[in-house]
């Protein structure tokens, strides 16, 4: 048997003992996982017993307290808060994964491009990008949102978002390719005749997967933050039972003042969960991504 | 090399400024909504029908506020003015100029954000320095995970969380404003204290979420500090540990901190904006929230420009002050 072989049966059977031993070993990742995890997993259960419908005004008696029918009471204007945080919930993490994406997509475009060719391309690339990362990100999109706020449908809201989501992951991608440009392997590929196409997607986007994964659960969380924050400014969509429009709705109807604790708790609590969440992600990446920083087993 | 280096922050902060006020400009002009004839049918709603000849406001309104010009010469014309700082005038509240606005609501935000990152700033950092210093003090490396976990929330869920144990709760402290209905406007303790006790909660909240960035920082200079040969010299020296910690390991450790100061600037300025917000605390957030809810397109602007103008000027400031403080990047461009 070689040792090629060896080595393959060796690893096939342990992969998920593998991956058991490094979320142990990670405890900040299992934990922002299983955070996330459990909001998704929540809000794909809870939309099997209510309906979409029942998210919006007038579909239950007002300021109800919770109770059996009204399992988190409703608002001043008759939304079920149940169905509002299920589908609040969802809207929000479908928000921060559209905007995330595309800003990883476009963004990575850039850096990659940018740190690939050099020269004026990578001079022009960079200097915009410089300039954006110096504008308050949450100004801009402030114009942007109240611009359309009217007939604003969640989609265009992550449209929006994306509109400036690619700034940090274009910078931070072009910093990576700089340091493998001149990688060994990028070297012999580039004399075997690669273009430079082949050269990004073959050579350089697989080695760097651990790192796109990392900007992309960064450039959700932000995707997600910007949204929430334009949301309780009441910029967000109107008509959609977003968690920032609820927690626009809760101050702007005082439910302090009306001592309604059952419309302020719960998007506040799934907010917090999916925040401290993400970071957890985030920081465990980190450590995925940036073997110097990882513990010792 | 000096002199370059000046120039090229210079023009650097001109493009800034004049990109976001481009964007600033030209974004709400590709709405198709009309914030002048908004102001003009609510007039018209408001007073006797007939009264209001709407064909004649609009142009004189539209005069007034130079929209009746080709749009590249209004564009020119608004680059002039917010370069000169002139930020015409608000379209809802018309006579009011936007700049007497934002100087009314300037210092509030100003005096918030500033102390309460100023705090945040010192206690993060002392914090971060003590647990690499300070092994044994368990509690210590206990809690730096927590207040970094606490960086994760914005600013103003924070705020809502304290405003919900503390205030609605609790009761011990007001819900929201930046001072008692009752209180009388004045340069009295009075009036002073009062202030002081509304801002307590808004700046708690700015205070508990950035706390663990300045705390992380510091903990990971400190570490590479520690590992600097001159540590070890001071202690061969047999200096005492007090001094060593202040200066040695924190007047080098420090540094970067500062640094990140100006970087985070900007985000401040927007988290800052909506713990306003969720206060109801009378600055530039709760400003701008006005202005949005009634598309006065001329505040927003002056709002968000004054804002920028501030992020940018400080990231200029603190640039160049920054060889002042770190030698080593004096000689480098020597």
């Amino acid at each position: 048997m070689t040792l090629a072989a060896m080595v393959s049966t060796e690893r096939q059977p342990k992969k998920l003992e593998y991956l058991k031993g490094y979320l142990a070993r990670n405890p900040s990742l299992a934990i922002g996982i299983f955070m996330v995890g459990f909001l998704i997993l929540f809000s794909l259960l809870g939309s099997f017993f209510v309906d979409e419908r029942m998210a919006q005004p007038l579909s239950a008696l007002p300021s109800q307290p919770p109770g059996l029918n009204l399992l988190f009471g409703s608002d001043t204007q008759g939304r079920n808060l149940f169905a509002v945080l299920v589908y609040g919930t969802w809207l929000t993490v479908r928000l921060g994964l559209i905007a995330g994406a595309i800003g990883i997509l476009i963004g990575g475009s850039l850096g990659f491009i940018s740190a690939y060719f050099g020269g004026w391309t990578d001079r022009i690339i960079n200097f915009s990008t410089d300039v954006l990362l110096t504008v308050p990100a949450l100004l801009i999109l402030v114009i942007i949102a109240s611009a359309f706020k009217d007939g604003m449908t969640p989609t265009m809201m992550a449209l929006i978002i994306a509109a400036l989501a690619w700034r940090r992951p274009a910078r931070q991608i072009r910093a990576q390719v700089l340091v493998m440009r001149n990688a060994g392997y990028v070297d012999t590929a580039r004399i075997s005749g690669a273009g430079p196409f082949e050269i990004i997607f073959f050579e350089l986007v697989p080695n760097l997967m651990p790192y796109l994964v990392a900007s992309f659960v960064t450039a959700v969380s932000a995707a997600v933050l910007a949204s929430i924050g334009l949301e309780a400014m009441g910029l967000g969509p109107q008509n959609a039972p977003t968690l920032g429009m609820s927690i626009y709705y809760m101050m702007n109807f005082s439910a302090f003042l009306l001592k309604m604790w059952w419309w302020i708790i719960p998007p506040i609590a799934a907010l917090i969960i999916l925040f401290v969440g993400l970071y957890l992600i985030n920081t465990g990446l980190d450590e995925l991504a940036n073997p110097r920083l990882r513990r010792r087993a | 090399m000096y002199l370059i280096y000046l120039t090229k922050r210079l023009i650097m902060l001109f493009l800034v400024v004049v990109t976001a006020a481009t964007l600033n400009f030209f974004i709400p002009r590709l709405s198709d909504k009309n914030p002048v004839l908004e102001k003009i049918t609510e007039m018209s709603e408001s007073s006797a029908p007939g009264s209001v000849n709407m064909q004649e406001l609009l142009v004189i309104f539209n005069e007034r506020f130079g929209l009746d010009k080709p749009l590249m010469q209004q564009y020119f014309d608004y680059l002039g003015d917010m370069l000169t700082l002139d930020l015409n005038y608000s379209i809802t509240s018309y006579p009011t100029r936007v700049a007497d606005m934002i100087l009314g609501a300037l210092p509030w935000t100003l005096g918030l954000m500033v102390t309460a990152t100023l705090i945040a700033f010192l206690l993060g950092s002392v914090l971060g320095a003590l647990t690499v210093w300070r092994k044994d003090m368990r509690l210590l490396q206990f809690f730096v995970p927590v207040v970094m976990v606490f960086s994760a929330i914005p600013f103003y869920l924070i705020g809502l969380i304290l405003i919900y144990f503390l205030a609605y709760k609790g009761g011990y402290f007001p819900i929201g404003g930046g001072y008692s209905l009752t209180a009388f406007p004045a340069w009295d303790w009075d009036f002073i204290s009062d202030v002081l006790y509304h801002s307590i909660l808004p700046g708690a909240s700015i205070v508990v979420a950035s706390i663990g960035i300045w705390a992380l920082g510091m903990r990971g200079m400190m570490v590479t500090v520690q590992g600097e040969d001159y540590m070890n010299f001071a202690e061969a020296k047999g200096l005492k540990n007090r001094r060593m910690f202040l200066r040695y390991a924190v007047r080098n450790a420090i540094l970067p901190q500062v640094t990140q100061l100006a970087l985070f600037m900007g985000q401040l300025v927007t988290g800052a904006i909506l713990v306003e917000i969720v206060f109801g605390y009378p600055g530039m957030g709760s400003l701008l929230l006005q202005a949005v809810d009634y598309l006065d397109y001329y505040t927003i602007y002056g709002i968000v420009f004054v804002l920028i103008l501030a992020v940018a000027l400080s990231m200029l400031i603190l640039d160049l002050f920054y060889p002042l403080l770190d030698p080593r990047t004096r000689s480098h461009r020597a």
